[in-house]
This record gives C-alpha cells, sequence and structure tokens, in this order.
C-alpha cells in the first residue's frame, strides 16, 4: 500500500457561482511526480493553489500528511513551510539572485542562509548566477532562480505550475533535468501542471487528466498513454481539442 | 525686490551666526514634525497594508474617507482637536492645548492619511501574485508585509517625503492647537506668520528660507535614498 501525503475528499473550489475545480477523490503518494494536465481552464492551477493552501476550497477536505483541513480550519506554518510552490511567472525580489535564492532560508531563520543558496545555484550549474541582479536576468535564468528559491528549502511537497511555459527548448530541457533532479536527490513529492503531454510523460509517475475543473482519468503515466478508458482522456493526450 | 534680497541676506546672516532664536525654533519644527511623522508611519503604514490586503463591506467607503484625508482642510483638522483637547473637551483631561503634544496631535492626524493612502498606493502597485508567491515561500503576514514595503521602496519613500512635507509647512492647524508661544509652541511656520504680522520681513524671509532649506534637504535626502530606481 502506497503511502498518501495528500488525499483530496469532495474538493469544491467556487468563484462567486462559477465552479473552478471540483474533485470527488484525488490521492497523492508521497515521493511521486504527478502530472495535472488539461486545456486551459480546466481547473489546474486552483487545484495546485489548493494543495498549496494558498487558496481555500469553498467544501470537502484536504488531507494533509494525517492533518485534515477543511475550507475554514487554520493551517499551521509549519504544515504551510513544507510545501512550495514555483509559478509560472516567477516574480523575483529587486535584489541580487543569491538574496532572492536565499529568502525562504532567511524567513525560517536558518543560518548560513546565503551561502546554502550559492552551493545549491552551484550544484545546480547556475555558479554564473550567484552575483548576479534579479533585474539583469532573462526570463529562463528567471524560472531556474525560482526553481532553484524552491529546491532551497528542501520541501517535502514541491508544486510546478507551467515550470516550462514560455521558454525555449534548450530552457525547458534544463529545468526539467533541475526537476527530475529534484526528485532524485530530495524525494520530494512533485505535482506539476502542465498542458504538454510529452513532458508529463517525460516527468511524472502518474497523470491526472482534469476537465472543467473535475478529474476525468487518473493513473499511471503509461499506462494513460497506451491505455487510457475514457475517450476524452485519448483524445487529449491524441492532440486533439477537448472541450 | 529689495525686502526680498534684505531678507535672503538677513536669512544668511541668521543661519550662519547660528542665531539662538531661529535655531531653537527650527529644531523644535523639525522635533514636532518629525515626531508626528514617525507615528503616522508607525500607525498609517500598517493601516495601509490592511487596506490594500482586505477585503470587507464597506472597504471602498473607507478607502475614500482615507483619501479624503489627504485633502482635508488643515484648519479643519486644528478646529477639531482644539475641541478635543480644550477644557471642556473630551480629551480636555490631558492637558494638551497649547503644548507640543497639541501640535503633534494635530499634526499627526495631517499626516497619517497622507502615509495610509500612499502606501495602500505602493502596495497595490505592486503585482497581486508577488504575495502569493512569498506566501507560497513560507513567508508570514508580517514578513510578507515587511518585503511588499521593501519592494515598494520607492514609492514608501515618497510617502514619507510627501507627508514630511504637509506637516512641516503647516501652519493653521498649528496656530489653532499650539498657539504660538515662544519658546513653547512657536515653529517655523506660525513664527512666519508673526513676523509678517509685525512688518519685520526680514526675520520671516529668513525662516522661510529655512523652512525651504528643511523641506528641500528631506527631499534630497529621499532623493538619494531612492537609489538605483532613479537613474533606470
Amino acid at each position: 500500500m502506497k503511502d498518501k501525503i495528500y488525499i483530496l475528499k469532495d474538493v469544491i473550489k467556487n468563484y462567486g457561482d462559477k465552479t473552478a475545480c471540483h474533485l470527488s477523490y484525488l490521492e497523492i503518494y508521497r515521493g511521486e511526480v504527478l502530472g495535472i494536465i488539461g486545456p486551459s481552464g480546466s481547473g489546474k492551477s486552483t487545484l495546485l493553489r489548493l494543495l498549496n493552501f494558498l487558496e481555500r476550497q469553498t467544501y470537502g477536505s484536504i488531507i494533509f500528511d494525517g492533518n485534515t483541513f477543511d475550507g475554514k480550519s487554520h493551517v499551521p506554518l509549519t504544515i504551510r513551510r513544507r510545501m512550495t510552490m514555483v509559478f509560472q511567472n516567477p516574480m523575483l525580489l529587486k535584489t541580487s539572485i543569491l538574496n532572492n535564492v536565499a529568502y525562504g532560508l532567511k524567513l525560517r531563520n536558518m543560518k548560513y542562509p546565503k551561502s546554502e543558496a550559492a552551493t545549491l545555484l552551484r550544484r545546480l550549474g547556475m555558479e554564473s548566477l550567484v552575483s548576479a541582479d534579479a533585474s539583469n536576468i532573462s526570463y529562463g535564468e528567471a524560472q531556474r532562480v525560482a526553481l532553484a528559491r524552491a529546491l532551497v528549502l528542501r520541501p517535502d511537497v514541491l508544486l510546478l505550475d507551467e515550470p516550462t511555459a514560455n521558454l525555449d527548448p534548450y530552457n525547458v530541457g534544463v529545468t526539467e533535468d533541475l526537476i527530475l533532479r529534484a526528485k532524485e536527490e530530495s524525494g520530494a513529492t512533485i505535482v506539476v501542471v502542465t498542458h504538454n503531454v510529452f513532458q508529463a510523460r517525460r516527468l511524472c509517475d502518474r497523470m491526472v487528466f482534469l476537465l472543467d475543473g473535475k478529474e476525468v482519468e487518473v493513473g499511471p503515466t503509461e499506462e494513460l498513454f497506451t491505455h487510457a478508458k475514457d475517450p476524452r482522456t485519448i483524445a487529449f493526450i491524441g492532440g486533439d481539442m477537448v472541450y | 525686490m529689495d525686502e526680498l534680497a534684505s531678507g535672503i541676506w538677513q536669512a544668511v546672516k541668521l543661519i550662519g551666526t547660528l542665531d539662538p532664536e531661529v535655531r531653537s525654533i527650527a529644531l523644535f519644527s523639525l522635533q514636532v514634525s518629525g515626531l508626528a511623522l514617525l507615528l503616522a508611519a508607525i500607525t498609517g503604514i500598517p493601516y495601509g497594508i490592511w487596506l490594500a490586503f482586505s477585503r470587507f463591506p464597506g472597504r471602498k467607503i473607507l478607502i475614500g474617507f482615507t483619501y479624503a484625508g489627504m485633502a482635508f482642510p488643515t484648519v479643519v483638522v486644528g478646529l477639531i482637536v482644539f475641541l478635543l483637547l480644550s477644557h471642556n473637551g473630551p480629551l480636555g483631561f490631558l492637558g494638551w492645548l497649547f503644548t507640543p503634544f497639541g501640535i503633534i496631535a494635530a499634526q499627526f492626524l495631517i499626516g497619517f492619511p497622507v502615509v495610509a493612502s500612499l502606501t495602500m498606493a505602493a502596495i497595490l502597485g505592486l503585482n497581486p501574485e508577488m504575495r502569493l508567491q512569498l506566501q507560497s515561500l513560507g513567508a508570514t503576514r508580517v514578513q510578507i508585509s515587511i518585503t511588499l514595503l521593501r519592494e515598494a521602496k520607492v514609492a514608501m519613500i515618497v510617502a514619507m517625503a510627501a507627508a514630511f512635507g504637509r506637516v512641516v509647512t503647516e501652519v493653521g492647524a498649528v496656530i489653532i492647537v499650539g498657539g504660538n508661544i515662544a519658546g513653547s509652541t512657536r515653529v517655523l511656520t506660525t513664527a512666519i506668520v508673526l513676523e509678517t504680522r509685525k512688518g519685520d520681513f526680514d526675520s520671516a524671509i529668513a525662516l522661510g528660507v529655512i523652512l525651504l532649506m528643511i523641506s528641500f534637504s528631506i527631499n534630497l535626502i529621499a532623493t538619494r535614498l531612492q537609489g538605483k530606481a532613479l537613474a533606470r
């Protein structure tokens, strides 16, 4: 029996009278890479924000590592700090790259945050950025810095929202390598939102296909690619428009 | 023109010789306005952040009132503070009327809406997703607020400079609440009014020049603090 880090039960997220996400049941296993795929507006990013407790569900419960949270219950800082998210459009602080990567460590009053940040940047092959200023780097570099800023915290859960959107093929490859290295080295649970099914195939152990905020199909990546049961999953993976 | 030139020359002499009375009035002005600004910052910055972040019914009305406070006639502020602090007023027991505390209270009420409104505008001017990204990195509310204030550094410096400019150059409220008592509640602006009424234009211009120098110095410091951002 696999160890579950998240269980989502009847989770509904409404914005006014519009339902952005409605999941009847979803399990996320510790240490896996779970891909959330689906067309634009299918609720992928909303689900990621719910998992990060950045937004709270209107109904239902999210069980994180044995702790149950409904939409109104307080999420302790110790729980929130076990997970972090890399956004589609990472925003770096107006300071050096080193300070940006060390930021989360400083929040946690860790010793030698800059030294740890510099070590990680070098280990990830970003030594040229150590002394750079955040205002002078490219979008692709900013995306990698945002990933480093998250990895340096050694989170139990790493949430990635379209981590390679708007990147050129070279930077896509570099970023995917970083994600796979993070999985191997830290054993973190990684949830990655993407609408690139081929990227999901390269990165993910399992996938969940969302449509209109609901889970259509969940399963091991290769199984969904070769033996998907739902015709909408087959169509989406096959590159067809799905509504 | 002769009066103006003579006044400026007089100012140079008064400043150059460190005239004790002028020095004491200038220092007193800086002290009361500085304290009023400090109090406005301590309360106005958190209030501005709260207004920017919170969502509740009536928020827009409260924001409207706060903005309106920036344009509130200072004489009316003085009148309100006078009535509050007067012997029969609800705060009369404090005994602050015609004391520096009364002036600080009036200047605080004038500076507070400037600090609060410009803080809120500075925070709202940042990308709203920045807050979520900081939260996701494990920041508490206080840590998020401090980080956002740093990100909005340039706007915050402008807010402080604007608030200080408004309180240090204020005259109506200070005269009503302070009474312009020599050696006790006389500040640069009220001293200028007095010297003008007496017909001592040299001294009035001299004090005016000092007031201008204070305003320019504060803004020069603010410009310097904005640093690299102005070079972009």
